[in-house]
């Protein structure tokens, strides 16, 4: 039996220990923003925030979550969009989107930690994200914008 | 009850139908549908009280129903179409519903594919939204007692100026639905200074969902009492499983059963690959039992094939004559006289895979005799055919709904596997959603053909070339339906080929034979990747051999402005009609001087390691050059900080979309040039996953990457591929000039730039 709080409500898991984060979220709670990619922690498509820390589901195990709190994009921003998704909808970042929870995901939480990030600190922070359409320049142009409505 | 016509009068069915075997018809129904009986699956445009047309209904309060028949994978089609149909309307676009179309020959082709979903549906659109206004306008003249000549429609209402009356759409409806539906002949079209959208656009109507998590992707399909599926295919194509033990997989928790599935009778087309199945609770079980799989495999024929020796053969096939697909002149006698004036050069590009962001899946479920798919597919009806094939039911049987596509490519129009989950739903009685790792996704592609070209000139006065010989060898597309395919079809050579646009008095084009051993298929810009890459890169080869500029250089190749002669040439010109998209070199002229202009060319300096590059070329009706500037360290790392791009796509409806296009287009190449390579040993695929087929990074990929687009009247072309094919050769010329290193085989990550 695992224990956790997923966006805030507690949960209880007693499946395989050994099952990855991004599958319990996606096939047993049925929370489908985090998406599948890899599976391997390549991609950060499925990237959900652990304690706060950006973190790719699908090579975390659940036996690793008891105890933690899990947030994903459904439960980013209770109240209407996070600076962060408001910025990629006016920067107009997505093509097909599939990727682009993840990149959300990853963004915010880099910029709790970063205020004013430069370039390259984005794009260091931003690199484990891969976006097969090629939309990265408007997701660097998005973070700054979001840093700067976050600051 | 319904009339049946073609609603596809003009220009876009002029050239005969498209590449991708595109026939516009669309069902008017009127008066409204009473039986749903009818229908595979209606939509609230079908059961709207105005619905004059098989893309848009409208509701007495006002609104509007338009259906997005293609798919959306990214470049928002899905929004651009019905925001035709708006603007014409003259519908207040807030008050637009999209609904999104099942698979049903009732609107035509809907393979999203071949950049040509605005090409072949503008007027489509246009005739949509044109009909609904002029039924409107009738029914508010008549109403009013007016001629209808006098009353015109602003926002969402038709107006009546000199007795300052007005109506609203909604509250028109029920009487223009009384009404017969115009012929086409009497619609009048807006002028385009009365254009609301087209031209301006709009951004993706998936917008929010797209950023909140709540887009509904194949992946995220799900239905009641489904279970999870997960396939151990042949490692090589047209293997067989010899014998199986599936007595671990079945121990491991959440594994209900194991399900073998048949091989495919040759030619693979869109078949499944067969294999064995591991069904499970949840996708996690499903692929864990994969592992405890023990499986013996016959090979077959294809495990002879090797990269490296199969790259031989090609170039060699490449070094001997072979079939002529377009001549001018006598090549042969120049170089015969040419002497030591050759130049000769091998280009290569190996496999590429598709590798959208969201792997393969599919959910099906089989039901009483009748089978309904949820896919992200970019071809609904090839998904039906396929569908009804391997389960024995009729078409009208297979019902395919249209998710949202998290990258496509053209892998997603290559329905294998939908027809995969299909198979299993009949096969368990549940429905069964079909999900691909990334690694079957990466090794059960259907590849981008690995291509071989050989290249000659011999140069005359200011080392213009006076004869120009070009051979391309490739495994072709064709293949996957006929096994004994091995020449390029038309359809292929025609990409940056048979059309290289130059003004040479002695050309000889030729394409020679090459067996699949994989599956072949298209994907973003396909052979115009290999074909751009060869003749762009080749031609900054000559410039740099005569010590020439290579924006002057060429330049002097395209030469004056003219439109080129087919005659004698298989050329399909992307399915469309010469007549309504001649091949004009002017417009090829002027997006290359346009980009020299917009990239500052020769007026920038370029340091020690730096350096810019340029190429030009059309596909897909569109013409695109390209300036690349690109860094490279002692390390031999190397960095893009600057692309210009400046493209003719004629009448261009989303400009906004249409930048975000080319800006993938940058990325897209990138990861060719950087990395993109496949390879086989005896008949497996080598790599697995974004470890061993990496793709662009945001720190790998151009910094800032500037879209120019050209005014054009000219009628629209395609968007989402002519991107990539002149920025590949355009990278590569530009890692020329910063470090004196020709590429010639992609992709560079073999080259040793340090």
């Amino acid at each position: 039996m695992v224990q956790l709080k997923v966006n805030g409500a507690e949960q209880s898991f007693n499946g395989e220990p050994e099952m990855p984060l991004l599958w319990y979220l996606r096939d047993i709670l049925g929370l489908t923003g985090s998406k599948f990619g890899c599976g391997v922690g390549l991609c950060g498509a499925c990237t959900v925030h652990v304690n706060g820390q950006a973190t790719r589901s699908c090579v975390t195990l659940m036996r690793d979550t008891a105890g933690k709190e899990v947030t994903t994009i459904e439960g980013l921003e209770k109240n209407g969009l996070h600076p962060v998704q408001k910025a990629w909808m006016q920067i107009n970042v997505p093509q097909c989107g599939y990727c682009q929870v993840g990149q959300i995901m990853q963004a915010a939480a880099f910029l709790n930690t970063k205020k004013k990030p430069t370039d390259h600190e984005i794009d260091d922070a931003m690199s484990g994200n891969i976006c097969r359409c090629g939309t990265y320049q408007r997701i660097r142009a998005a973070i700054k914008a979001a840093a700067e409505e976050m600051a | 009850m319904s009339a049946i016509e073609n609603v596809s009068r003009r220009r876009f069915i002029a050239g005969g139908v498209v590449a991708t075997g595109a026939l516009v018809l669309g069902v008017r129904y009127y008066p409204k549908l009473s039986s749903r009986d009818k229908l595979p699956h209606d939509t609230n445009a079908d059961h709207a009280t105005l619905h004059p047309s098989v893309y848009l209904g409208i509701d007495p309060d006002g609104t509007v129903w338009i259906v997005a028949s293609r798919s959306e994978m990214g470049t928002t089609s899905r929004t651009t179409l019905p925001l035709v149909v708006a603007d014409e309307l003259d519908a207040d676009w807030k008050r637009v519903r999209i609904e999104q179309a099942i698979g049903d020959k009732r609107y035509g082709d809907q393979n999203t594919d071949g950049s040509h979903s605005i090409r072949s549906y503008y007027d489509a659109m246009r005739d949509a939204g044109a009909t609904a206004r002029f039924m409107l306008i009738q029914a508010a003249a008549q109403e009013w007692g007016v001629p209808a000549a006098e009353c015109e429609t602003d926002l969402h209402v038709v107006v009546h100026r000199s007795t300052n009356r007005k109506a609203g759409y909604g509250e028109l409806t029920k009487a223009a639905a009384k009404l017969p539906v115009p012929k086409t002949e009497e619609l009048k079209l807006k002028p385009k200074s009365a254009w609301r959208y087209i031209g301006k656009g709009e951004v993706s109507c998936d917008l929010e969902g797209l950023v909140t998590g709540k887009a509904i992707y194949g992946m995220d399909s799900r239905a009641n009492g489904m279970v999870y599926a997960s396939v151990e295919r042949p490692p090589v194509l047209g293997g067989k499983v010899k014998s199986y033990d599936d007595r671990e997989a079945l121990k491991v928790a959440g594994v209900r059963q194991i399900v073998p599935i048949d091989p495919f009778q040759a030619a693979p087309g869109f078949q499944p690959l067969g294999g064995i199945a591991v069904i499970a609770d949840n996708t996690w079980a499903a692929f864990q039992g994969r592992k405890k799989l023990n499986i013996s495999w016959d090979n077959g024929v294809n495990e002879s094939y090797n990269s490296d020796q199969y790259k031989t053969e090609l170039r060699e096939t490449s070094h001997s004559p072979c079939k002529v697909v377009r001549n001018i002149g006598d090549t042969d006698a120049v170089f015969a006289k040419a002497g030591e004036k050759v130049h000769e050069a091998d280009y290569y590009v190996p496999l590429l895979a598709h590798a959208a962001m969201e792997p393969l899946v599919a959910l099906a479920e089989f039901k009483d005799g009748k089978a309904t798919l949820w896919a992200p597919t970019q071809n609904p009806q090839a998904a039906q055919d396929i569908v009804s094939k391997e389960l024995g039911i009729p078409k009208e049987d297979v019902i395919c709904n249209v998710t949202l596509l998290g990258g496509g490519f053209g892998r997603k129009s290559k329905p294998d596997y939908v027809a995969e989950a299909a198979v299993l739903s009949k096969k368990t009685g549940r429905p069964v959603k079909a999900v691909w790792t990334r690694e079957d996704d990466i090794k059960f592609d259907y590849y981008n053909a690995v291509a071989s070209m050989y290249m000659k000139a011999a140069l005359g006065p200011h080392g213009k070339p006076t004869a120009w010989l070009q051979r391309s060898v490739f495994p072709p597309i064709p293949s996957i339906f006929d096994v004994n395919a091995v020449y390029g079809d038309p359809g292929h050579l025609q990409q940056g080929w048979t059309d290289i646009p130059y003004d040479l008095p002695n050309l000889r084009v030729e394409n020679g034979p090459a067996k699949a051993h994989v599956r072949i298929g298209w994907l973003r810009s396909v052979a115009n990747i290999y074909h751009a890459f060869a003749i762009q890169c080749f031609t900054d080869e000559l410039a740099r051999a005569a010590g020439r500029d290579p924006l002057d250089y060429l330049l002097d190749l395209i030469g004056t402005p003219r439109t080129i002669d087919f005659t004698g040439v298989q050329y399909p010109n992307y399915g469309a009609s010469m007549a309504a998209y001649p091949w004009e070199t002017g417009r090829l002229r002027h997006v290359t001087e346009m980009v020299a202009e917009k990239s500052a060319w020769g007026k920038r300096k370029h340091g020690k390691g730096t350096g810019v590059g340029i190429a030009a070329h059309r596909s897909f009706l569109t013409y695109v050059a390209t300036v690349v500037e690109v860094e490279v360290n002692d390390q031999g790392e190397v960095r893009i900080p600057r692309v210009d791009t400046v493209l003719d796509a004629g009448l261009v409806v989303n400009p906004e979309a249409t930048r975000a296009q080319f800006e993938g287009a940058a990325v897209f190449g990138t990861s060719v040039v950087r990395s993109g390579e496949i390879t086989a040993t005896k008949g497996a695929i080598n790599q697995s996953n974004f470890q061993d087929y990496p793709v662009a990074r945001i720190t790998e990929v151009p910094y800032q990457t500037n879209v120019h687009i050209v005014e054009s009247n000219a009628p629209p072309a395609g968007v989402g591929e002519p991107g990539v094919p002149p920025f590949v050769a355009a990278l590569c010329n530009a890692i020329f000039a910063a470090t004196g290193k020709r590429v010639r085989d992609l992709p560079i990550s073999k080259l040793g730039l340090s």
